[in-house]
């Protein structure tokens, strides 16, 4: 969950690595004075849109502005050594919560509290549980550039219709298919478990579903037992009792999703359901486009713990990737000016649009029901227009320490080899 | 002819050499040493912490599992590589056409990078679409999960290093064997010794230095074997394959533990050079007498 669109960059160490040195070398940030720095993530189709906007806003201005792109794994770590240093970038893409938290206590992002308070329609353009996300300790750090991507229940429609069953809608209902699925030898959920961050989906939504958001917001804050709060274990209990189940079958541990194996096991009917963010639909698309032109591919919300105290319609994933600026920047008033002026004009949520992404901007569902992929883009801007709360992916929104020993931590108990009373000892003296 | 001491090169000529060595070897090691005493997130500057990072170390049960893999993974590294190393490159370097062909063809993982390696090996090694699907449908196997199987994980790093580094001491026992003197061998055939007695008793012995330097290259070689885990496993399933080089790359990459990170990485360094001076030490090779015949 670590990323927008997990663009297959699998093997890349090596690409990364060369793309480190010849992007790394002789650029000039704020200091450098001659030009404005953005840095994002490679994505074809975005940052073509970006740089379009960038084209148009150059215009206007007397300070160039230039696009700087970088494979995902290699981001984190460059920007991470470069803020504070002679070449940091002047506006920086980044995940909102515990990720640009790291930056503010730092002082090294730029306030946008005021700029959005002179800028009223601006800031309302935003879905605010999507802005809300930028926010650290009452001031807004940034903007979110791209689009929402809550976390779905992906389904194999002729699958589930063979074996006689509708998309569960709660537990019980997802445990009857489970039993009914492997009596047809069809693995009932496809879990990329490889990798810690696909369990963190189950376990995140279950928290949310059983708990609350505020048993996430405690373990945010760093509140005390908040690992051990009754709806974590619970949640790990689940987690460890559908795996008993035969749920995500016997060689979970050793998918990938990044190989696109995960995916294409739900497209093949080996498995029935995927829960997964909204990104895996572009790769649907591209890897088995038959799949969802025939409409096979179906979607729905994560199932009802029945006597939860969660919302039914609460949400977990990426509400989005933000742009912030470096309060360091020579810039600031331009990089202020450049976010006003884009990030919400309607050219620029349009082009959006178009390259199937679902702007986190209010009023847009006439203009997404126009869209190539209206029925996924319409079901994933509701879902987040009536969620109560989005919870951001934990691995985003805690500190990066925290986020790396809870993954593995949750790896060992999907593979039984903790319990969750261990997981919440374990996880309770990493802070 | 003897050369004496004011006839030796001066050290205009050694400078080049020196700096790189200083400049890419000793300084890094030196500026880790100073990490190690500080706590530093890659943002700002870094703080002094006195031995706090050090103190972590025993109490953290990664690095102590860590080690253990660390340690289990070298060992089966040379035990697996040491005998067929040995066996290959003393018969490819007999004089026969056929045995150059198949050597040839052996010697192609040394032209692959580790990483292409690592991803060629995790997409066969797949558990639906790779060779052990296949396979365990044929043999009825319960399931086809390899690299996600907590012991099987670990063997599977042990073979695909073996496939990639075996051509690469096969090539050393090679050239050390084709320089054997042949009449050692042909005394022995007079006095009837019989071909594994050959082999035994003049071949190992004759080879013994090559066996400690490709022992030495594969025992600090294997603290090393990042990458190959790094990209068929990262660690996983659970901890199963997390060898302390993993386990330092993520504190400092992924959980921007910088400081602690760099007190795991004098620590391996500390164990590699310690690991080499002892094999060096235990075997006599420091001395490095010659048993060649003239030499």
């Amino acid at each position: 969950m670590s990323r927008t669109h997990r663009i297959r960059v699998i093997g890349s160490t090596s690409l990364a690595l060369s793309l480190l040195l010849a992007t790394g070398c002789g650029t000039s940030g704020p200091g450098g004075g001659d030009a404005m720095q953005v840095w994002a993530l490679e994505d074809a189709a975005v940052n073509e849109i970006v740089e379009q906007r960038i084209e148009a806003f150059n215009g206007t201005q007397d300070v160039p502005t230039e696009l700087v792109t970088f494979v995902n794994d290699a981001y984190k770590q460059r920007l991470q050594v470069a803020l504070g240093s002679p070449n940091a970038p002047d506006v920086f893409f980044n995940w909102g919560g515990g990720n640009l938290a790291q930056y503010t206590q730092q002082d090294q992002v730029f306030d946008l509290t005021q700029a959005l308070e002179d800028n009223p329609e601006f800031r309302d353009a935003f879905l605010p549980s999507v802005l809300d996300v930028a926010a650290i300790d009452g001031s807004y750090y940034g903007v979110p550039l791209l689009g929402v991507q809550p976390v779905v229940m992906y389904y194999n429609k002729p699958v589930l219709e063979a074996a006689g069953l509708e998309p569960p809608e709660t537990f019980d209902d997802l445990y009857e298919a489970i039993d009914v699925l492997q009596e047809e030898g069809v693995t009932p959920i496809v879990l990329p478990g490889a990798q810690g961050w696909t369990q963190l989906m189950w376990f995140s939504y279950l928290v949310d579903r059983i708990g609350g958001p505020d048993v996430f917001q405690a373990v945010v804050d760093g509140e005390e037992g908040s690992w051990e709060d009754p709806a974590v274990l619970e949640a790990l209990e689940m987690c460890q009792d559908l795996v008993d189940r035969g749920a995500f079958g016997n060689n979970f541990t050793s998918i990938d999703y990044d190989n696109g194996s995960a995916s294409a096991l739900l497209a093949n009917g080996d498995s029935a359901m995927f829960l997964m963010g909204s990104w895996d639909i572009s790769r649907q698309m591209e890897d088995s486009p038959e799949f969802v032109e025939n409409d096979e591919l179906g979607f729905t919300a994560f199932p009802v713990v029945e006597g939860g105290a969660g919302e039914p319609n609460a949400i977990v994933g990426n509400p989005s990737n933000y742009f912030s600026i470096n309060s360091d920047s020579e810039h600031t008033e331009t990089a202020v000016d450049f976010l006003v002026e884009t990030l919400a004009s309607d050219e620029y949520v349009s082009d959006l649009i178009d390259v199937g992404q679902v702007p986190p901007i209010e009023g847009i569902e006439e203009q997404l029901q126009e869209s190539d992929h209206a029925e996924f883009a319409t079901f994933t801007h509701g879902l987040v227009s009536d969620a109560p709360t989005f919870t951001q992916s934990w691995d985003q929104a805690l500190d990066p320490a925290v986020a790396e020993a809870m993954l593995t931590n949750l790896q060992l108990v999907f593979i039984g080899d903790i319990t969750p009373e261990e997981f919440g000892q374990a996880m309770e003296q990493t802070r | 002819m003897r050369t004496s001491a004011t006839e030796r090169p001066g050290f205009v000529w050694v400078a080049p050499a020196l700096l790189f060595f200083g400049l890419f070897g000793l300084a890094p090691v030196l500026i880790v040493g100073y990490l190690s005493f500080t706590s530093w997130r890659g943002l700002g500057d870094p703080e002094w912490v006195g031995l706090a990072n050090w103190a972590a170390l025993p109490g953290d049960g990664q690095v102590r599992g860590g080690l253990v893999i660390t340690m289990t993974l070298t060992a089966l590294c040379w035990v697996t590589q040491t005998p067929l190393a040995l066996a290959f490159g003393v018969w490819s370097a007999g004089p026969q056409r056929v045995r150059a062909v198949v050597s040839a063809v052996f010697f192609l993982p040394l032209l692959l990078s580790t990483a292409a390696i690592a991803l060629v090996w995790k997409a066969l090694l797949d558990p639906n679409f790779g060779i052990p699907a296949q396979v365990s449908e044929w043999l009825g196997l319960s399931h086809s999960n390899v690299l996600g199987h907590s012991s099987l994980a670990l063997y599977a790093i042990v073979f695909i290093v073996l496939w990639q580094f075996l051509p690469f001491h096969m090539l050393l026992y090679q050239a050390a064997a084709r320089q054997v003197p042949r009449s050692l061998y042909e005394a022995a055939e007079l006095d009837g010794a019989s071909g594994v007695q050959r082999f035994l008793r003049i071949t190992v012995p004759q080879l013994r230095h090559t066996i400690i330097a490709s022992s030495v290259l594969m025992l600090v070689g294997s603290m090393t074997y990042f990458e190959t885990v790094l990209l068929l496993t990262a660690g996983g399933p659970g901890n199963a394959t997390r060898i302390l080089p993993l386990h330092m790359y993520n504190q400092g990459f992924v959980a921007f533990e910088m400081g602690y990170a760099s007190a795991i990485a004098v620590l391996l360094v500390i164990l590699g050079t310690g690991l080499s001076l002892l094999v060096v030490r235990a075997t006599g090779y420091s001395r490095m007498t010659s048993q060649r015949e003239g030499m």
